[in-house]
């Protein structure tokens, strides 16, 4: 666990590092700067018109159905990285059953094409 | 105590803040880079003023940030607000913790490198969605749902093509995927070490899909619909001023820098110099690794000024119906051809 | 196993902000909130995970949990906009049923930790010893076996994804909608003037 720890680390300073850079910038014109707000300057852009209504509105399902179809094809790709791997000390069989579950999943991907799942209008 | 931790921690964070360092003011002369070649293909002159060439320009800006009103609408969720502009630079400058500039030059050399910035690149996504529905403002909404839609949509492309190359290289540690160049193609055709070993070469399909893909994912244009000024005036940065707008920006361009630092990883070999003899071993691999960083960002930046912004239809087309059963085959592709060779 | 040093250290502090986050993901009055502080959760979950070597989960927790599904949960908040009085609500009613799936869930952990000092050390050797880390990283030492001596649970893993996908697409796919014009790249492409322009004589004082 110690190794872990020792491989590890450099991220966790590297990332409190880039916090502390980006938050001092982030926090530097609210020291420094000149402020003197206003009602319509603090209001949301909107053309120079009153917003008609709130701002946060439905949108069209398609987008919930590409963050689906995403989370899938990602799974796929998490399953592909261990096999690239070891890809040299897998024998035919390991290489038969990564195009088994490829072909499974091809399936699926004529599915949605055929439906019309990828269209976008 | 101090010989095992607090030794190796003052040595990481020194490292740490020079990559910083360094990467910051690299960036800035890549703006002006980039803004000085849409320029010149304008036939403009770009930024001239500010110190010999306009060289300071992007220093001058970084100081006019500073000093501009930092302005937070009334209707925004506030610490979302704020929260997103340091999300966004902060992710894409924490991906460099593990990218190798020459051996064994990198803050973090650990196993599962390329995993690590997919990953840190999957959470990209979140400071745009994040400052989208914080502002709560119409067209910041917008943007942040055509984005997410968009970055997820390459993503999946990028997975497929990091996979190919993985095939080759068989380690997820970046420092062995640029040592797994110094012999492929090339020296199997019985050539020197030479530039046409690396991957760019065996994997070439990949090469540019990883290169448009890398476009998309950054939301540079010709994909940036995300910011498109003639719809969405600015996408998800409309309600932002001050360092909160540059710390967005900032992100952006680390994080093309990062796809840019990708592409000279997984296909043009790294810090290997070109030529595996005298005199270009002479310069060290850190300056080969810059000038393939450059000489990608500079494709980058004639993409900009170039071609014409996509569609959202015909965006989702290439990513869904182009990239995705291309990269798959080509995937399945190189297993099989490595299998029946027995290269692998 | 009793931790020690700078990992235990490590492990009790990313343990400590996971359960406090989760906690705030039910606490929280925004739904927005929720979500974000469940990132955090997920997070600190992956710390672990890398803590006990299994760098290659860690990774992917994070690849596909905060960045796939969090991103999801995300669109879904976001889009309902709850109103937060309707949505507090609840809580007194289903307040029973959460302690009761807390104490089961509890009292199987229990069963699993009060089991485990107690049992028997396995006889003979195992199926499948675990590599040791410097030898075989952890991803590889993975790949080496899931394709092969898991193959069954591997492509089972397969088929879960093609249901997910076909159901995906059955629920959220309404018909398309009629008379909508699409672009045909294929067409466009193949398009020449011949086919595009159509040159006509026409005489004068006379029209089409």
């Amino acid at each position: 666990m110690e190794a872990v720890v020792a491989s590890y680390l450099p991220i966790i300073i590297f990332l409190l590092v880039c916090i502390g850079i980006g938050a001092a910038l982030l926090i530097a014109p609210f020291i420094v700067a000149y402020q003197s707000p206003d009602p319509e300057k603090l209001s949301a852009y909107e053309c120079g018109f009153n917003a008609f209504d709130d701002a946060r509105m439905k949108f069209d399902v398609r987008f919930y159905l590409v963050a689906i179809l995403f989370i899938i094809f990602d799974l796929e790709v998490a399953f592909l990285f261990p096999w690239a791997v070891s890809f040299g000390e897998l024998g035919m069989f390991g290489f038969w059953s990564m195009m088994v579950f490829l072909g499974v999943l091809t399936v699926g991907f004529i599915y949605e094409w055929r439906k019309g799942a990828l269209e976008w209008d | 105590m101090f010989e095992t931790y607090v030794l190796p921690g003052i040595l990481i964070l020194v490292h740490s803040l020079a990559l910083l360092v360094v990467l910051l003011v690299f960036t800035a002369f890549i703006l002006y880079a980039d803004r000085k070649i849409w320029a010149a293909v304008m036939s403009r002159r770009g930024p001239n003023v500010v110190g010999p060439f306009g060289l300071l320009q992007s220093f001058a800006d970084l100081l006019k940030f500073v000093i501009k009103e930092p302005i937070i609408p009334s209707g925004a969720n506030k610490g979302i607000f704020l929260l997103a502009p340091l999300v966004s630079a902060v992710l894409a400058l924490a991906a460099w913790a593990v990218i190798p500039v020459q051996q064994g030059w990198a803050v973090a050399n650990i196993n599962v490198g390329i995993l690590f910035v997919f990953a840190v690149s999957a959470l990209e996504v979140y400071g745009v969605i994040m400052a989208g529905w914080a502002s709560n403002s119409k067209y910041p909404f917008l943007g942040a749902l055509r984005s997410a839609a968009q970055m997820v949509s390459y993503e999946v492309s990028i997975g497929f093509v990091i996979v190919t190359v993985l095939l080759l290289v068989g380690s997820l540690n970046m420092t062995d995927i640029v040592l797994s160049q110094q012999d492929g193609l090339g020296t199997r055709l019985g050539l020197p070490n030479t530039l046409l070993d690396w991957h760019w070469l065996g994997l070439f399909p990949m090469f540019v899909i990883f290169f448009i893909s890398a476009l998309a994912e950054t939301n540079r244009p010709p994909f940036d619909l995300v910011e498109a000024e003639s719809e969405l005036v600015a996408g998800h940065m409309i309600e932002y001023s001050s360092t909160p707008y540059m710390l967005f920006m900032l992100g952006e361009y680390i994080a093309i820098l990062l796809m840019c630092a990708l592409t000279v990883i997984l296909f043009m070999g790294g810090w290997l110099p070109p030529f595996d003899f005298a005199p270009f071993t002479w310069l060290p691999g850190v300056f080969w690794f810059m000038f393939k960083l450059c000489l990608v960002f500079f494709m980058f930046a004639m993409v900009k000024t170039i071609v014409p912004r996509y569609r959202y239809d015909q965006l989702m087309r290439l990513g869904w119906k182009v990239f995705l059963p291309i990269s798959l085959f080509m995937v399945v592709a190189t297993a099989a051809f490595l299998k029946l060779t027995g290269w692998a | 196993m009793l931790l020690t040093g700078i990992a235990a250290a490590f492990f009790y502090m990313f343990a400590f902000i996971a359960v406090a986050s989760s906690v705030m993901v039910v606490v929280a009055r925004n739904p927005v909130h929720s979500v974000l502080y469940l990132i955090l959760t997920f997070f600190n979950a992956s710390a672990l995970f890398v803590l006990t070597g299994a760098e290659f989960l860690g990774m992917i927790l994070l690849a596909v949990y905060v960045g796939a599904v969090a991103v999801l949960f995300l669109f879904v908040v976001m889009m309902l906009e709850v109103n937060r009085v309707t949505f507090r609500k609840g809580i007194a009613e289903y307040a029973p049923i959460g302690v009761l799936v807390g104490v089961v869930i509890a009292a199987q952990l229990l069963i699993v930790v009060v089991g485990q000092s107690l049992a028997i050390e396995p006889s003979g050797t195992p199926a499948l010893p675990t590599p040791d880390p410097a030898a075989r990283p952890n991803t590889a030492a993975l790949g080496d076996i899931l394709y092969t001596d898991y193959v069954y649970f591997f492509q089972i893993a397969g088929l879960v994804l093609l249901v997910a996908m076909i159901g995906a697409i059955v629920l959220t796919l309404r018909d398309p909608r009629p008379h909508i014009k699409r672009q045909n790249i294929g067409e466009q492409v193949a398009r020449d003037p011949e086919k595009a322009v159509e040159l006509v004589d026409v005489e004068s004082g006379k029209g089409l």
